[in-house]
């Protein structure tokens, strides 16, 4: 049974499907965890504090860690299979047919716009959370200002404080929104729950778990900047979980 | 009418081919492409020179052997028919026509538009039938099929074969068509006994002969003569990991 996953076309792509489900469904809670932030930053601080590096988020970070790596290394795989199953000559005229979605034939491209997305992410905040708890400090130093590792909200503030970082990431939400309206649907047809009946419901669905998601993510960077100011900041770096 | 015919030459599968230009004139907006082809073969040949070759057969849209990729779209840009049942009025008069043999690593080129289209036999063979005794003819109804049922395996068994599918794939994914084998039988009690069987064999003889991976983009029943639906893929899917689970 552990051959099918490795050696067979439906086999691969079920663990494509498994694994982008499991992403999507991180994603939801990462997207609701940020949520808080509009309502009570404080909020947001002790959600951090509850996760930090305890083993419950340890054992987290290692299983998304592995699901990305899966979803990527398959992702690669099945890409060059295809490339040489297409041939070497390829069509000189070529269209874009009808009912078929851009985002369908694209998935690389936008996948690997979210696996840079994801780097800048983990540089941005992961390397200055987590990790720095991992490496056994409890602060790390941004810009000349000493941040806690818990105080996640004034290191997002701080990052969106800079117009240019609020651009990239909404750059990079926009490639998971694509991402998303074709992966969303595309995950129940591999696993065989999908009929001529549901694929409007499941596209209505996709399409709908994508919007959410980007403007769940796009809300909470766009109300840091335009709330963020120096005192905030300061005051949030005093007193990270202060009422 | 007036058509000028870009269409792609090679000698044989070695080769390196190349695109030819010809110019057809006076075509009856009522020809068939494929009699268009069959009067510039005739031109051809009074020029003393070498006639395009080309797959086709019954031209009437049965038997899956025309193909051609005419400007972009697999059968050309007529839907749901094959490129012997498309008519040259569906063109601009004077304007150009680019004509390519399909392209997947799984359909080598022969010579100019032919491919060998082998590969989708081979699938066949390796589980696409039911294995009965022959004897005298069964009653028709002594079998009760449910209409829904009947429906779903016909549409799936009006696939002709042609490679379309694998064609037009940017994965040159040959899903549809297994998808629509699998599918035809296992709708029908017949098939449905040796059904964890044959998706195995298919779906693994398909991996063998070096067609892609689907990725579910949908652009195989966009172009396909026969309009298979994708939910055939679904149903696939689903026999194919069914029958690996209960390994």
């Amino acid at each position: 049974m552990s051959c099918f996953l490795t050696n067979s076309s439906v086999g691969k792509k079920l663990v494509m499907s498994i694994s982008g489900c499991f992403l999507v469904l991180f994603i939801l809670f990462h997207m609701s965890m940020n949520l808080t932030m509009l309502f009570s930053w404080q909020g947001y601080n002790a959600i951090c504090e509850f996760l930090g590096a305890n083993w419950y988020a340890l054992a987290g970070t290692a299983l998304l860690a592995a699901g990305v790596l899966v979803h990527f290394v398959y992702a690669f795989i099945l890409t060059i299979d295809n490339y040489r199953a297409r041939g070497k000559q390829r069509y000189a005229v070529t269209v874009q047919e009808k009912g078929v979605a851009w985002s369908s034939k694209n998935m690389l491209v936008l996948g690997v716009i979210v696996i840079l997305g994801l780097g800048l992410h983990l540089v941005h905040f992961w390397s200055k959370m987590q990790l720095v708890e991992i490496m056994g400090q409890h602060a790390s130093v941004i810009n000349g200002q000493e941040f806690q590792v818990i105080n996640g909200a004034a290191i997002m503030m701080y990052t969106f404080s800079h117009w240019y970082n609020v651009v990239l990431y909404l750059v990079w939400f926009a490639a998971l929104w694509f991402h998303l309206t074709h992966g969303v649907w595309s995950m129940f047809q591999t696993v065989g729950f999908a009929n001529d009946t549901w694929y409007p419901r499941l596209k209505c669905i996709a399409n709908i778990v994508a919007t959410l998601i980007f403007l769940g993510f796009a809300a909470v960077a766009v109300y840091c900047y335009f709330t963020s100011s120096p005192q905030l900041i300061d005051e949030m770096i005093a007193n990270p979980l202060a009422h | 009418m007036n058509f000028t015919l870009k269409i792609w030459r090679q000698r044989d599968a070695k080769s390196q081919g190349a695109f030819e230009t010809y110019k057809v004139e006076n075509i009856s907006a009522d020809t068939s492409f494929l009699e268009m082809m069959d009067i510039l073969n005739n031109n051809l040949i009074h020029e003393g020179k070498e006639p395009v070759a080309f797959d086709h057969d019954c031209r009437e849209g049965i038997c899956g052997m025309c193909s051609m990729h005419i400007n972009g779209h697999a059968h050309g840009p007529s839907q749901a028919v094959t490129t012997c049942q498309m008519y040259m009025r569906k063109f601009k008069d004077g304007s150009t026509i680019t004509i390519e043999p399909w392209r997947s690593a799984a359909f080598p080129v022969i010579r100019d538009l032919v491919v060998d289209r082998s590969a989708y036999d081979k699938i066949l063979q390796a589980g696409g039938f039911i294995s009965v005794r022959t004897n005298s003819v069964p009653d028709g109804n002594a079998i009760p099929i449910p209409k829904a049922d009947a429906d779903e395996s016909m549409d799936a068994a009006a696939c002709v074969g042609c490679g379309a599918c694998a064609a037009t794939c940017k994965n040159g994914s040959a899903m549809l068509f297994v998808a629509a084998r699998v599918s035809s039988l296992a709708k029908l009690p017949q098939g449905k006994v040796e059904g964890a069987r044959r998706a195995k064999s298919m779906v693994a003889k398909m991996d063998e002969l070096g067609f892609g991976n689907c990725t579910n983009t949908g652009a195989c029943q966009a172009q396909c003569p026969k309009q298979v639906s994708i939910a055939h893929i679904a149903r696939l899917n689903r026999e194919f990991l069914a029958a690996k689970f209960q390994d």
